[in-house]
């Protein structure tokens, strides 16, 4: 796998293996880019921010409470873009537990 | 005529910041703000990477404000929302236009500026072709969507790698539209690199450096665009044009403070940052007057617009309370060698540390970044890269600091 190390602006081209089942990671050029590079490979993770829906129609931003599978980003926005809550929720307010069985919340982070 | 200590123009991160902290001083302090909540810009940036050097912690955007929101409203600070400042001149006095005082005067005993920035459009870079439906600068998309609720359309191109177009591009791809792709005039990216492998890599979207848009078409909605390959004096290699097919554009072409309203003053302009020209203090030319966040100089973080702004603040308050106490001997802080511009531009000699701020003017690998007062070097540092999306900073010992200070970069 290429990607490129984002742990600091020099933005090392890393290319990451798998050796007689050791990741290896080549290109970095300092330990932060090893561990990067390993975390990658392994289990790529994200935080997903998006909107959700509320009675009245208009929108608040959300956020999953901690970091999903990247594979499982989409699957999230679709989940939460089904959801419609209350009118009157409030920054930090959980909309949803549990999401998915992925162990992370929708918590309400902005609205109008 | 009303009057206060500090009046603080702006009430997005950098005014929210500037009057906590003038009035931690005990000045009596207003914010106004022409939106109809505290927050500024943040309020519509609802993805995470806010907070984590000033507050310790990840946040959105949204909570990012709501933070600060909260503390100004615990103090003792007057805010005029859905107001806007007319006029400023040098003895510090304000027209403002307000729903619930109308047309007043405010006279203030200093001010600080805390408007930020506007986005350039098409019509700023001159962007050829027609004008149809589905042109919007990204940070106006942004806006329509995480606060209105709309997507702006469906098949999307982006002009431009700043922060803000990089984040769009994430943002329309999660909520269904399909980004095609991104164009940069530079042949490098202006925005953060985890931008770039967060926003453009994970949804596999395209990027080619060195390009730009040659042509808009569409009537009423925009249906494509020709773009092409730019020469090393970035101008189009025509015989190379291309066609894509989308109906919206999206401009991230950068950003410009929105200084208009030192037209009556005479406070001295930077033709670099495009900003005031500070002191460390962050006060202006004209005494009482001083200048913080995107307004003075475009951030990468608005971690380090709080913290500008705090300075800023504070100097503002101590100066309307007959408080500064500060040497008037001043020297110059200049950029030059690859160094485009450094922050403040002037410093009062002294005693303690003072930071600078500095962007560079490309992409440089193996660098050395060196302080010198006339001949003497007195401060350097290796860096493995420095780039223009990444601003930096140095912090001195002002007692170091004997004559005018250039900031340059060595091999």
């Amino acid at each position: 796998m290429n990607t490129i190390c984002i742990m600091c602006p020099m933005g090392c081209p890393l290319n990451i293996e798998e050796v007689d089942g050791e990741v290896v990671v080549c290109g970095n050029t300092c330990k932060r880019g090893a561990i990067y590079g390993k975390e990658e490979y392994t289990h790529p993770r994200r935080a997903v921010t998006t909107l959700v829906r509320m009675k009245n129609g208009d929108v608040a931003s959300v956020k999953t409470s901690n970091t999903v599978p990247k594979e499982r980003i989409f699957d999230v926005v679709k989940f939460v873009g089904e959801l419609i809550v209350d009118n009157d929720v409030e920054i930090g307010d959980v909309v949803a537990t549990d999401v998915l069985g992925l162990g992370v919340d929708i918590v309400i982070t902005g609205r109008k | 005529m009303l009057k206060y200590d500090v009046v603080i123009i702006g009430g997005g991160p950098a005014g929210m910041a500037a009057g906590l902290s003038a009035r931690k001083q005990g000045a009596k302090t207003l914010i106004i703000e022409r939106d109809t909540r505290l927050g500024g810009i943040l309020n519509q940036c609802i993805h995470q990477g806010f907070g984590l050097h000033y507050f310790g912690e990840e946040m959105t955007g949204p909570e990012y404000a709501n933070r600060f929101r909260k503390m100004v409203e615990s103090e003792d600070i007057d805010v005029m929302l859905e107001s806007m400042v007319l006029s400023l001149d040098d003895n510090k006095k304000l027209t403002v236009l307000s729903p619930t005082a109308g047309l007043c005067e405010i006279q203030a005993g200093a001010v600080v500026l805390a408007m930020g920035c506007r986005e350039r459009t098409a019509g700023a870079i001159a962007l050829p072709g027609s004008r149809p439906a589905g042109v919007y600068t990204a940070g106006m998309a942004q806006k329509i969507c995480n606060i209105d609720g709309y997507l702006v359309g469906k098949e999307v191109v982006i002009l431009g790698s700043g922060d803000i177009g990089l984040i769009m591009a994430r943002r329309m791809t999660t909520e269904g539209a399909k980004v095609k792709l991104v164009l940069e005039l530079m042949p490098y990216s202006s925005g953060l690199k985890r931008n770039i492998v967060q926003c453009l890599d994970d949804y596999g979207i395209p990027i080619k450096y060195s390009h730009t848009i040659t042509k808009i078409v569409g009537n009423p909605r925009m249906t494509g665009l020709y773009y092409a390959p730019v020469d090393e004096k970035r101008r189009p290699i025509l015989e190379e044009e291309k066609y894509i097919s989308c109906d919206t554009l999206l401009l991230s072409v950068g950003l410009i403070p929105e200084n208009d309203l030192l037209n009556g003053t005479s406070v001295e302009m930077s033709r670099v940052t495009n900003g005031a020209v500070v002191d460390e203090n962050r006060m202006t030319s004209v005494e009482g007057i001083f200048s913080c966040g995107n307004v003075l100089h475009v951030h990468d973080l608005v971690d380090n617009v709080s913290n500008e702004a705090e300075i800023a603040g504070k100097s503002a308050a101590e100066y309307a309370l007959g408080k500064a106490n500060r040497s008037s001997e001043k020297v110059s802080v200049t950029a030059c060698d690859g160094v485009r511009y450094a922050l403040p531009q002037s410093v009062c000699k002294g005693e303690g540390e003072v930071k600078i701020f500095f962007r560079v003017c490309n992409v440089y690998k193996n660098v050395k970044l060196v302080a010198q007062c006339g001949d003497r070097t007195i401060f350097s540092k290796k860096y493995m890269v420095l780039a223009p999306g990444e601003m930096g900073s140095i912090t001195l010992d002002k007692s170091d600091i004997d004559g005018d200070l250039v900031l340059r970069l060595e091999k």
